[in-house]
């Protein structure tokens, strides 16, 4: 609380006593955060238990949160299947490719938008915006797709998503924000070009919400399949989500399995769990890192959302 | 280096043309981005027409017949278009209903949570459903809620509370309220952050001042903290009944199976499996258009109904 953080530094007193002391209640909002914390992570740990737990163990549903008689065999059969770790190292081409024409395409809309005076802007930012509110719906985008040739290519899942209208909008009221006139000012008065500006005063200011954006990109991509599952059948071009959807969810005929000379001798209940932890754990290590990037952006998105 | 004697030299009308000519590297750089969405987006909307024809693949558009309103007409007879209009409409409006009150619970109690570090910890906990896919969320989910093997159900038959494992998600009631709230959990951190930079605006004074006039932690809450972040809830309360028409693909098709199809059959689905799966691109289209276009009104609308309450529009 702000206040009491405030507060609390001026009379230099400990929480335990006196007038910002530690009361009852402070224990049972604690405690509801606690209960609400622990279902974001213990079904992850549940599942991470029993991907490394003994066949016998899990059939005899004794695993909960800690692994029973451990042993890495099922992330062994995924390894030497090679199927999830191919898609995995594809995935990553195709979301850094993506991030990266994004972020462009983002800079591109976002620096020239947010000049004040700049003729045409609200048309410009109409055109831009447009598409985020009136989507011409499955089927034509699938017929556009077909027509661009773009069908059952990796480039499917880099081009068509990769201009979104509401990371523009974040970068353009960060620079909005963050730049004050009087900079370009004096960058004209310097004789330098537009670009110039941008190159050399913008961009070197704007780190902070280009690495937001950037993540903003690559999450996204990396956790989307939809358009995988419509534009996309052959089985080397489908992401890892796609692929995962495709071992685990899926029980009907294009349900995936890991092939005969992976050796598998997992159980599929572990098999599965290993599976899921496969796709998880690189987004679960790399979170700690980034999350106070999103949290960042998010504020930045919601003064104008 | 010829622009820079002009830019130098502020005419006092200057002309559309001559303001070009000068900044013509800013209107450079947008070319790109407006080239691209008109190559990926804008291109798809031609292809709208064939709402209003019998389109063949095999013959194209030049080789089908206009048939004019036939296509919605079909629709509305439809019983599979009246299933997923109901659907969509009744689970929206439920997610709406429990979702949104949950982060702003969320984040008055975070904003009350006296630890600093542990704020920090739980923070960072409570936002990480947001980052991961619906696919590893519904396959978690069926660890957790399976009736054989499902933790949940493991768990209860040993405290012996049930003697057979609770369909969660393969009866569609008990289904339908897993589903919605695995999706008030996915975005329950998420939702609060937005609150939480509404709270960080709000004046020390206030509560300086409620504290001195003998205000309790509760009273505080509700008499400060709350009125002062209602422009907030109701810029997001009518910002997400604009969005009561849209649905969610990726996190129907993930809970998807079969029991449950009555009620997860939603418009995104009939578009898909009429459409794609199906090979009836008319009346998936149509689908689609209708859904576009009442889409673009509620968020017309409650613009409009924001800006009338003197809140920031969304436009």
């Amino acid at each position: 609380m702000v206040t009491n953080a405030k507060t609390g530094t001026e009379k230099k007193e400990s929480i335990w006593t006196g007038v910002n002391r530690v009361r009852a209640s402070d224990f049972i909002i604690a405690f509801v955060i606690l209960l609400l914390s622990l279902t974001c992570i213990l079904p992850f740990i549940h599942v991470a238990a029993k991907s490394i737990s003994s066949n016998t163990a899990v059939i005899s549903k004794t695993v909960y949160l800690w692994p029973k008689g451990v042993n890495f065999d099922a992330y062994a059969s995924i390894f030497k299947d090679g199927q999830l770790t191919y898609s995995m190292g594809y995935t990553i081409v195709v979301t850094v490719l993506f991030t990266i024409i994004g972020m462009v395409l983002t800079v591109c809309a976002a620096y020239p938008l947010s000049i004040r005076g700049l003729k045409g802007r609200p048309f410009f930012s109409f055109v831009l915006m447009f598409t985020m509110y009136f989507s011409a719906g499955l089927i034509p985008e699938y017929l556009l797709m077909s027509s661009l040739g773009l069908l059952n290519t990796m480039w499917v899942l880099v081009l068509p998503l990769a201009f979104s209208p509401y990371n523009m909008l974040i970068m353009r009221s960060f620079l909005v924000s963050t730049i004050p006139d009087s900079l370009y000012e004096a960058a004209k008065l310097d004789g330098a070009t537009h670009l110039q500006t941008l190159v050399k005063i913008v961009l070197p200011l704007s780190k902070p919400i280009i690495a937001t954006l950037s993540l903003f990109y690559a999450v996204g991509r990396w956790n989307a399949y939809a358009d995988a599952k419509y534009y996309i059948t052959k089985k080397a071009l489908q992401p890892l989500q796609y692929l995962l959807s495709n071992m685990v969810l899926s029980s009907g005929t294009d349900a995936i399995s890991l092939s005969e000379n992976a050796a598998v001798v997992s159980t599929p209940e572990v098999l599965q769990a290993a599976t899921i932890m496969f796709a998880t754990l690189p987004i679960i290590m790399v979170y700690p890192f980034v999350q106070k990037y999103f949290v960042k952006g998010a504020m930045i998105g919601a003064v104008k959302g | 280096m010829a622009q820079k004697a002009v830019i130098n030299r502020p005419g006092r009308r200057r002309a559309l043309g001559v303001y070009v000519r000068n900044n013509w590297q800013l209107y450079l750089l947008l070319m790109l981005p407006i080239i691209f969405v008109i190559i990926f987006k804008y291109a798809a909307y031609p292809g709208l027409r064939i709402a209003f024809m019998n389109y063949k693949p095999a013959k194209g558009y030049a080789g089908s017949e206009w048939v004019g309103w036939d296509i919605f007409v079909k629709i509305f007879k439809d019983k599979d278009f009246h299933r997923a209009l109901r659907n969509s409409l009744v689970f929206n409006f439920l997610d709406l209903l429990i979702g949104f009150p949950v982060p702003i619970i969320l984040a008055l109690l975070l904003n009350e949570l006296r630890f600093p570090r542990y704020k920090k910890i739980s923070q960072t906990v409570l936002y990480l459903p947001h980052f991961l896919s619906w696919v590893i969320i519904a396959s978690v989910s069926l660890n957790l809620f399976k009736p054989e093997t499902g933790l949940i159900n493991i768990l209860l038959k040993n405290a012996g509370l049930i003697e057979q494992g609770i369909p969660f998600l393969t009866e569609k009631w008990h289904w339908s309220v897993t589903y919605l709230l695995i999706g008030v959990w996915q975005n329950m951190g998420w939702g609060s952050i937005i609150y939480l930079a509404a709270i960080t605006g709000i004046d020390a004074e206030l509560y300086e001042a409620a504290t001195i006039d003998g205000a309790g932690r509760w009273r505080k809450i509700w008499s400060i903290t709350v009125p002062c972040i209602r422009g907030t809830m109701v810029t997001l309360l009518i910002m997400n009944l604009g969005r009561v028409m849209g649905s969610n693909f990726e996190r129907l098709d993930s809970f998807g199976n079969v029991q449950v199809k009555d009620f997860q059959y939603q418009l995104a689905i009939y578009i898909y499996e009429k459409g794609l799966a199906g090979g009836n691109f008319s009346r998936a289209t149509a689908v689609g258009l209708f859904q576009s276009l009442t889409g673009l009104l509620l968020v017309l609308a409650s613009d409009w109904v924001s800006k009338r309450l003197g809140e920031d529009g969304l436009l």
